[in-house]
């Protein structure tokens, strides 16, 4: 069954129309990996699901509910969906505990010391135990955007949207998320993921979409889109990329 | 996934020629300054004292501004006047923050539902930063209490109201500097993660926003404490007016000059805070 359906979404911005007539669908388990060049949709894309953008047309659909719909609670929604950003957006003025407690104890109502608990449980499982009451500043990009996906991962959200979480980093960090993003894959976590590390999209999603003037150009398992595509704008893409030396 | 200790440990060092020569040369420099700023602060400070002392109507101002004796009989009325002013400081500073964050806030809500609110708001912060402090004063010290309404507060309490308006405008503005100063990003990081727009403020924007303007908030704060005395013009003695009176009566104004020293002493630890303050925001902003 699907987890997540947008069909026909539309988003203007100032009179540039973003997303045009897009459809995506999601099943349960699913890792989506959406490429394409910048300015090609992915962002607002991610940012619609999320609905911290206004849609111009279409309906997303979540677990069979249509939270398109102006009546839906947004933060209702927001609490099973995590979501995590290219410039990691830790909250500076909280310790990393603080930061991954946040959500869980003022949304979902949960004790301190428990919330606290599976914090440091998270942490541990992704090596940063140590750094729990660090502050955001003290930590590498790398940590930073592991310690924005375990306070993601903390709603225990049903579905994770990745916004380019790879592209503020040093290359010799890249890895460790990488790495962190395949673990989740490998436990089940349903993820859609803007991303420009075509070998990693390779190697992680089950189903590549390449994005190009707000549409679905093309889309399927990532050997075909990625190594034998049959239109000519995603053969032009990934033609760049290739002479940029990034596939 | 953990990262290999750090095998290659620093080279043995010792500074070589060029670094001591420059190391001597700094030295040499720091000297040469501290030399010439004593050399020429003691220049200007003797030369001031020259002129002062040595102006042909200096005895008479030595007589009727800095007489001791008439300091000693000043100070306990001026000091009683004084802590008037350090309860009302106290009380305004207070209220006037409080008022401040209420009204910055009330001014970032959005949607339409919210527009006679933000109106109201901004409306308050024009009205009571353009109107002079004196005449909101008279307006509710002398023109309420002449309405002669049930339960009128004392003037004291009118008065103290007065300066929480006017002061209240200033920080609501200080306030809202803060809380747009907050990258859009950390709301939507905020509101991702399914928080409220109200819980979003309270735990993510506001804290962020209070850190960031707590330097200019100080700030006002040390010119209210001068500004909280003229609640006297509606009849409350504080030290300014406490100095006045004893001036009126030994035709001398030392009682000024011993207020005014009380009022710097006053001020110190405040200015001292804000400093402290305005440092470590610094620091924090260039990344500590």
């Amino acid at each position: 069954m699907a987890l997540l359906r947008c069909q026909g979404l539309r988003k203007v911005f100032a009179g540039h129309v973003v997303l045009d007539q897009l459809d995506l669908t999601v099943a349960e388990h699913q890792v989506v990996a959406l490429i394409g060049a910048s300015g090609s949709g992915k962002s607002t894309l991610l940012r619609c699901v999320n609905l911290l953008e206004e849609l111009d047309d279409g309906t997303i659909e979540l677990d069979g509910e249509e939270i398109s719909d102006p009546r839906v609670d947004p933060d209702r929604v927001r609490r099973r969906i995590g979501m995590v950003f290219q410039s990691y957006n830790l909250f500076p003025h909280l310790s990393v505990l603080e930061n991954i407690t946040l959500a869980p104890r003022r949304v979902h109502r949960r004790a301190r010391a428990e919330a606290e608990a599976q914090a440091r449980d998270l942490l541990d499982r992704v090596g940063l135990g140590a750094k729990a009451d660090a502050y955001p500043d003290r930590l590498s990009g790398g940590q930073q955007q592991r310690v924005a996906i375990v306070r993601a991962l903390a709603n225990n959200p049903r579905l994770l949207l990745l916004d380019e979480v790879t592209s503020a980093l040093d290359p010799e960090l890249v890895g460790e998320v990488l790495t962190m993003i395949r673990d989740l894959k490998a436990e089940g976590m349903t993820m859609v993921l803007a991303t420009h590390e075509m070998s990693f999209a390779r190697d992680v999603a089950d189903q590549v979409c390449f994005l190009d003037g707000g549409r679905v150009v093309e889309t399927g398992p990532p050997e075909q889109v990625l190594g034998s595509p049959t239109q000519p704008r995603t053969r032009q893409f990934l033609a760049r990329i290739i002479e940029a030396g990034r596939l | 996934m953990t990262v290999p200790p750090r095998t290659i440990s620093p080279t043995a060092w010792t500074p070589s020629p060029a670094q001591r020569e420059r190391a001597a040369y700094r030295r040499r420099q720091t000297v040469l300054s501290v030399l010439t700023a004593a050399v020429s602060t003691a220049a200007v400070g003797t030369l001031l004292v020259f002129a002062v002392t040595g102006a042909p109507g200096w005895q008479r101002v030595r007589e009727s501004f800095l007489d001791p004796r008439i300091a000693r009989d000043a100070l306990p009325e001026v000091l009683t006047g004084l802590w008037l002013n350090v309860r009302l400081l106290v009380c305004c500073a207070a209220g006037a923050l409080l008022l401040g964050l209420l009204i910055a806030v009330l001014r970032t809500l959005r949607g339409p539902v919210f527009f006679p609110v933000r109106a109201l708001a901004a409306g308050y912060t024009y009205t009571f930063r353009g109107l002079p402090l004196i005449i909101v004063l008279y307006l509710l010290t002398l023109g309420v209490p002449g309405l002669r309404l049930q339960g009128m507060p004392p003037v004291l309490v009118l008065g103290g109201l007065a300066l929480v308006l006017t002061y209240g405008g200033y920080l609501a503005e200080v306030f809202r500097a803060g809380i747009e100063s907050v990258h859009p990003s950390q709301l939507a990081a905020a509101r991702s993660l399914g928080l409220t727009y109200r819980q979003t403020m309270r735990h993510v924007v506001l804290p962020q926003a209070v850190r960031r303007v707590a330097p200019p908030l100080l700030n006002d704060v040390v010119a209210l404490q001068k500004d909280v005395g003229l609640v006297s013009l509606a009849g409350p003695i504080d030290a300014v007016r406490a100095a006045q009176i004893a001036t009126a009566e030994s035709f001398n104004y030392t009682p000024y000059i011993v207020a005014g020293v009380l009022f710097v002493l006053l001020a110190i630890p405040l200015i001292a805070v804000t400093d402290q303050v305005t440092l470590r925001a610094a620091r924090r902003q260039s990344g500590g």
